[in-house]
């Protein structure tokens, strides 16, 4: 967003920098998932560092969504180890909700809370999982909200919104918490044509801001505007990987080659 | 506008003006019409109605009311020979045992305490029940909390100068009551637990909550009364005396909260994994995820399911009679009894009057569940 204010930055990406010494913000090595007899994930191997905003693009059921999911644990992986912020992902709990609460998720279909209004969508995490007073939390879900220019609706509910109003509240929803990294699934496929453009311009703003992004997309625009990696998975593998001008101009593998002659006409 | 359908190319100049919508009849005769006579199955299913009303509604008019004795002091007020006209609803019946079907055995002199918890309990729920008011945290505390304390001291007595009352001269519409208010108050906070558990990811859990909920569902409740009055003692140490009245609510709470747990479950289904899912990657933990996200929106869902559950409940308060606790339907037996009212109506007479009574009871619930379904639903205006 070009018209976001020192202010803003100050509040939502900067803390995050400055907290953490270490430069690697997720790892995954050897990874490897199964659904029953079906290998999903087969060897990941991935270094994301700070402040690196990453597409995952390729087939569905190649494993990308799977990917990401794992890193906040909303999938397990089976073998392999996965560090988010210094802390390994096992059975442990403690550890599991120690890494939620560093890391915001966007879904496809958005995961509103229906029953909720929109403030009370953001205000939920910060009041019940950080222990905020509800007046900071609601203070910090406004400033959010005005962000990602809806402030005028925080009283609605989320059905009263449109798609793109009802994604850019999950990015609010998911700032709320001030996480050290975002993860992003397919956040505009639900969307309608003339309501993609709103959620992007959000996103490009975070990324502006210095946000750890992983995005799985199919959003070629905005790989290129604002990825600094673009990654290409099929499989369960990843196939390719490169900056995106290289990953879009070069393309190594054939498999790649086929996959973006057929997504970019 | 023709050109848009007949050219290939073709682009807007004026915007079209918005029109009203066409009137058809209006008014009542229009209402008629439209909803009465639209065609000749609806004109047929109008005239069958017709006819049911005929036949239902005259008859039921001239006993209850027109041909009903209002005042008297007993059978020979309402015998037909006696008072030399057709009779129908013996009235006078009621009134002279009305105190008996609300109080049961209970001591005439210690009504006010019946009275008093029955003020104190429409007093606390009624305001919980108005969407309106404020304050709802305290009002549910002091219903759900405080009330059934005060209402166990007023009723059972035995401390600051209160009489102890057994429960066995309990009776009527007080028994009637105090089971329903405890199996609906105690069956829903089971039930959910019990849903819960048994869409647990812990196998143990899960399983003791299927035996559970299915050794209650698969027993008559008959069967359950009948083993915690005539069984149970058998089982337990002599010494052991457990209030019989005490073993009906804990049979009924347990076998309704059976019944609510699978009407829960029902609503949790319905849940899209993305709720959770959302819930999880805010990082809320399992309680917080099932208090704050899933519950509130599973049990909306169910609230038809829920109040029939109560509903059905309500009425099954009537099979404790068979274990010799004499609830409403039990004392109205008991009075049928009475040779000094013995009629040829006056079966007729009590059973209306129980009916009415249950109907009053069972058609509020339902109706109240149907306003919160509304306003529900107009919240949220999905």
């Amino acid at each position: 967003m070009s018209n976001t204010t020192a202010v803003d930055r100050r509040a939502s990406a900067a803390p995050s920098m400055e907290t953490t010494k270490n430069p690697v913000a997720i790892e995954l090595a050897g990874v490897h998932k199964w659904y029953g007899d079906f290998h999903v994930l087969r060897d990941i191997n991935l270094k994301i560092e700070r402040r690196e905003r990453i597409v995952i693009c390729g087939p569905s059921g190649s494993g990308k969504s799977t990917m990401i999911r794992c890193i906040n644990r909303l999938e397990e992986h089976q073998r392999g180890r996965i560090v988010v912020d210094g802390v390994e992902l096992t059975n442990d709990l403690k550890k599991v909700d120690e890494v939620r609460r560093d890391v915001g998720m966007v879904f496809q279909h958005f995961n509103l809370f229906p029953h909720l209004t929109v403030l009370e969508n953001c205000t939920l995490s910060p009041i019940w999982v950080r222990k905020m007073p509800k007046k900071d939390a609601e203070a910090i879900a406004m400033h959010y909200l005005a962000r990602v220019k809806i402030p005028e609706q925080a009283g609605k509910y989320p059905g009263q919104l449109s798609g793109g109003q009802q994604q850019r509240v999950a990015i609010a929803r998911a700032l709320c918490m001030n996480p050290k990294i975002m993860l992003f699934d397919e956040p505009t496929s639900a969307l309608d044509p003339e309501m993609v453009k709103e959620v992007l311009d959000t996103m490009v703003g975070l990324a502006q801001d210095g946000m750890t992004m992983l995005v799985v997309s199919h959003e070629m625009g905005f790989a290129r505007q604002v990825a600094n990696r673009v990654i290409f998975m099929d499989a369960g593998q990843i196939i390719e990987a490169n900056e995106p001008r290289e990953f879009f101009s070069n393309p190594q593998h054939e498999r790649t080659r086929l996959f973006l002659s057929q997504i970019l006409h | 506008m023709a050109d848009e359908a007949a050219n290939l190319a073709f682009a807007r100049e004026h915007l079209a003006d918005r029109v009203e919508p066409p009137k058809t009849a209006t008014g009542a005769v229009g209402w008629v019409r439209r909803n009465l006579l639209s065609g000749w199955f609806n004109i047929a299913l109008t005239l069958v109605s017709l006819y049911v009303l005929w036949l239902v509604v005259p008859p039921l008019l001239k006993f209850l009311v027109l041909d009903a004795v209002w005042e008297g002091t007993g059978r020979d007020d309402c015998l037909p020979e006696k008072v030399g006209r057709d009779v129908g609803a013996c009235w006078p019946f009621i009134r002279a045992k009305f105190s008996q079907f609300v109080y049961g055995f209970y001591p005439a002199d210690q009504y006010w305490r019946v009275n008093l918890t029955f003020a104190l309990g429409a007093a606390w729920l009624v305001p919980l029940l108005i969407p309106q008011l404020p304050y709802k945290g305290l009002n549910a505390a002091l219903f759900f909390g405080v009330f059934p304390v005060v209402a166990f001291v007023l009723l059972v007595g035995g401390v600051f100068g209160l009489s102890h009352v057994e429960t066995r001269v309990w009776g009527g519409l007080l028994v009637t009551l105090v089971v329903a208010v405890t199996g609906i108050i105690a069956s829903l906070p089971l039930g959910v637990m019990l849903a819960l558990g048994r869409r647990s990811q812990m196998p143990v859990v899960r399983m003791l909550s299927v035996i559970f909920i299915e050794f209650w569902r698969g027993v008559p409740l008959i069967t359950v009364l009948f083993f915690a009055t005539y069984m149970l003692p058998l089982f337990l140490p002599a010494e052991w005396t457990i209030d019989s009245l005490l073993r009906a609510l804990v049979g009924v709470a347990l076998f309704s909260a059976a019944y609510m747990a699978e009407v829960v479950r029902g609503g949790l289904q319905a849940i899209p994994k993305g709720q959770y899912e959302g819930a999880q990657a805010l990082g809320l933990g399992y309680w917080q995820m099932m208090g704050l996200i899933v519950l509130p929106q599973a049990l909306r869902i169910v609230i038809p399911g829920i109040v029939n559950t109560f509903i059905g409940l309500f009425k099954d308060t009537t099979l404790v009679m068979i274990v010799a606790i004499f609830d409403l339907l039990g004392q109205l037996r008991a009075a049928f009894a009475d040779p000094n009212w013995s009629t040829p109506t006056t079966l007729f007479t009590g059973f209306a009057f129980a009916g009415i009574i249950y109907f009053f009871f069972c058609f509020g619930m339902s109706r109240y569940s149907l306003l919160v379904e509304r306003r529900l639903s107009r919240v949220e205006r999905r």
